[in-house]
């Protein structure tokens, strides 16, 4: 037996044990985003084949309307649908873990009445679960290489960060949305608006060296922007360049978004059992 | 031993109902509108107080599920929590399970905690009985080696080998509760924490969980159980904690916490034990020895519910015919009907204690407030013994049958009647 811990329990203490516990429940981060991969493709015929066909499709619907029709240039020496599916990649991701982790709390509300463990874990494995159809999307960008027979550079060595940065982003404003979402049910509707819209406000169709010079700064209060703009450099190569003061304006909010969600969620979760 | 493990002070839990929304859930709609609302007013009526703005927020009203609660207990203790429905005993355990948090005072609990609230929950139905183990167990606290270690163990306990790689979805509830109470106890915490839970499932394992948690109790770990079953309680603890309404009144031995709740002048107004014989209502011939109302199905006596009523008395004389009556009254003094039985015609029936049981129907009585006199005779013609006021219950209103309409429906019977209608002509 380990020693005898000391807990104290207190109107509006934060405890000191959250970030322990945190730790001591880390199996069942994975053990829920299993469970919700393994439910998910449980009764489907062609299973996870789902998780690549919906970004291919948009994919070549966004080649073909941008590239074909609207003929907006790529970016470097990259093929236009390769430019596409290197945004496409982290926008899936941020975008169904957005609407997964608003939706997780709630989903689970029986839980939340029954049983303790820091509620941070559920929005997380929703995020992680997110992170698995990231991975298996990935492989479509491998085969699209080889296709179009395009070589990465050095850089894409560096795209680790960049999915680190993708990642804080799912996180801080999935935290926000979810813990919104608890207290006022609202949120399950702007959150499919947030991700609708949010699909032609990002240079995801499109290489955001379109946007005018002088509106750059303003455009990248998307988060996403500058996401998008790093995995782009870091899989096209060449002489793909990044508009620097955008790309820190992006990430300062990044990490805006990731404190104050944190925050916010650590504040509201002690209520969430008894308004869920 | 004697260390405190739990210490509760001064314990108060409020939550504020609503009367405005069912939900509860805020719509930001309300918020924002209430906002608006405010100010408006405040344009339209500059000069008026600030005060005014209460009335845009309607009748909310604070209700206190636990109040100024103080109690401990000792390493190795167990403690049963007994009250009525509503009481606060499930608000209590959700605080110390930290599912929820006070709104004053402070506890301090030494060791490992582990609660189980319901059974299985987490249990996806989609998964396997195997998948569902390591799920549960995760959630419940186990690490994934942990669970490996017992996993045999568990599954022996739930006796359910065959079907491990079934999905869950396809067990009878039986399985289903086997397995989801043999993951709970199998976790090893120092303090556990056990809500109604035996409540379900066959009488056999009833029998088989309370052995595991005497088990668990003799080990000197500490366990705390709220259960409505009396026996349950009076076989598994050493001591109790007496809730009504959110109020403890009592702490101390298990024997004088079950005697505060179900005594003669006990809080639990639906069961009425006489410990003693000689000083139970009776006389020469009947004494009672205990009359218990419940509902059929379900833990509230409602419309929907049906009432079983419980009466165990002793017979002092040998030889007699006897029948047994039973009368109910409303509030008022209306008597609804006389029903009952008779137990012997042929002068037989022996000496020693006697248990009938009488059902009334569901959707036979409306909501309300019911007494009941008694009468033991004897060959249907002379009364051996006759209480009035025995006891009372009250049943409580649902809105079946009514529709939209949620409001309780006159009068004192509620029968739910066939009815058609067919349109004629024009």
């Amino acid at each position: 037996m380990s020693e005898p811990q000391k807990l104290i329990i207190e109107a509006g203490r934060t405890e000191r044990h959250y970030w322990a516990d945190l730790w001591r429940y880390r199996e069942l981060f994975f053990f829920l985003a299993w469970r919700d991969i393994l439910v998910r493709y449980k009764q489907t015929a062609i299973g996870v084949i789902w998780a690549m066909l919906r970004p291919l499709l948009t994919m070549v619907v966004f080649t073909v309307v941008f590239g074909k029709l609207g003929k907006f240039p790529s970016e470097g020496a990259a093929p236009y649908s390769i430019m596409v599916f290197a945004a496409m990649l982290p926008w899936q991701f941020f975008a169904n873990s957005l609407s997964e982790a608003s939706n997780s709390l709630v989903g689970n509300a029986n839980l939340i009445s029954k049983v303790y463990f820091p509620r941070l874990i559920i929005p997380s494995s929703a995020v992680i679960t997110s992170f698995v159809d990231f991975l298996i999307s990935g492989v479509i960008l491998v085969g699209m290489m080889l296709w179009y027979q395009f070589v990465p550079g050095w850089r894409i060595f560096s795209l680790p960060l960049f999915i680190a940065i993708a990642f804080a982003a799912a996180m801080g404003i999935g935290l926000w949305l979810t813990a919104l979402n608890v207290k006022y049910r609202d949120f399950r509707y702007i959150v499919p608006f947030i991700v609708q819209f949010g699909l032609y406000i990002s240079p995801v169709g499109f290489s955001s060296s379109v946007v005018p010079e002088k509106w750059r700064l303003l455009y990248s209060l998307n988060p996403m922007v500058g996401v998008i703009d790093g995995f782009r450099w870091a899989i096209l190569g060449g002489d793909v360049r990044i508009f620097w003061p955008g790309f820190l304006i992006s990430n300062g909010l990044v990490l805006l978004f990731l404190v104050t969600g944190i925050w916010y969620f650590r504040k509201t979760e002690k209520t969430f059992a008894d308004v869920i | 031993m004697s260390d405190v493990v739990v210490k509760v002070e001064n314990l108060s839990k409020k939550y504020i109902l609503s009367h405005q929304s069912q939900e509860k859930y805020t719509a930001l709609r309300d918020v924002m509108a209430n906002g608006v609302k405010n100010i408006g007013k405040k344009l339209l009526s500059p000069f008026k107080s600030q005060h005014s703005s209460i009335n845009t927020h309607p009748s909310n009203e604070d209700f206190y599920a636990l109040k100024d609660v103080s109690f401990e207990i000792k390493q190795g203790d167990r403690v049963g929590i007994i009250g009525r429905n509503g009481a606060g005993k499930s608000t209590l355990l959700k605080i110390l399970s930290r599912i929820t948090e006070p709104t004053s005072g402070k506890i301090e609990i030494t060791g490992r905690v582990a609660s189980l609230l319901e059974v299985g929950t987490g249990f996806h139905p989609e998964l396997t009985g195997r998948e569902n183990i390591f799920l549960n167990g995760a959630i419940l606290g186990m690490g994934k080696a942990e669970i490996k270690r017992k996993f045999d163990e568990i599954v022996a306990f739930a006796e359910v080998e065959r079907f491990l790689d079934t999905p869950v979805k396809r067990y009878s509830s039986g399985m289903y509760v086997r397995l989801a109470f043999a993951v709970a106890a199998h976790l090893e915490p120092e303090i556990l924490i056990v809500d109604e839970v035996l409540a379900v499932g066959d009488t056999q394992f009833q029998k088989k969980c309370l052995g595991k948690m005497q088990e668990v109790g003799a080990e000197g770990r500490t366990v705390l159980f709220v259960s409505h079953n009396m026996a349950a309680i009076k076989t598994l603890c050493s001591k109790g904690v007496v809730l009504n309404k959110g109020q403890m009144i009592f702490q101390g031995g298990i024997d004088e916490s079950v005697d505060q709740y179900q005594g003669p002048d006990g809080l639990d107004k639906n069961n009425v034990l006489w410990d003693d014989i000689d000083d139970a209502p009776g006389n020469d011939s009947i004494r009672l020895k205990s009359i218990s109302i419940s509902p059929q199905r379900g833990s509230v006596i409602d419309i929907d519910s049906g009432v079983e009523i419980t009466t165990v008395f002793y017979n002092k004389k040998a030889g007699k015919s006897l029948d047994f009556t039973l009368y109910l009254f409303t509030l008022d003094g209306v008597c609804l009907f006389e029903t009952g039985i008779i137990i012997s015609s042929s002068n037989d029936a022996a000496e020693g204690y006697f248990s009938t049981k009488g059902l009334i129907p569901p959707h036979l009585l409306n909501a309300g407030i019911y007494k009941i006199n008694l009468i033991v005779g004897e060959s249907q013609r002379y009364v051996l013994y006759k209480i009035d006021d025995v006891i009372s219950f009250e049943v409580e209103h649902t809105a079946t049958g009514r529709g939209s309409n949620t409001s309780r429906a006159p009068g004192v019977i509620r029968p739910q009647l066939e009815w058609s209608y067919e349109f004629l002509s024009h």
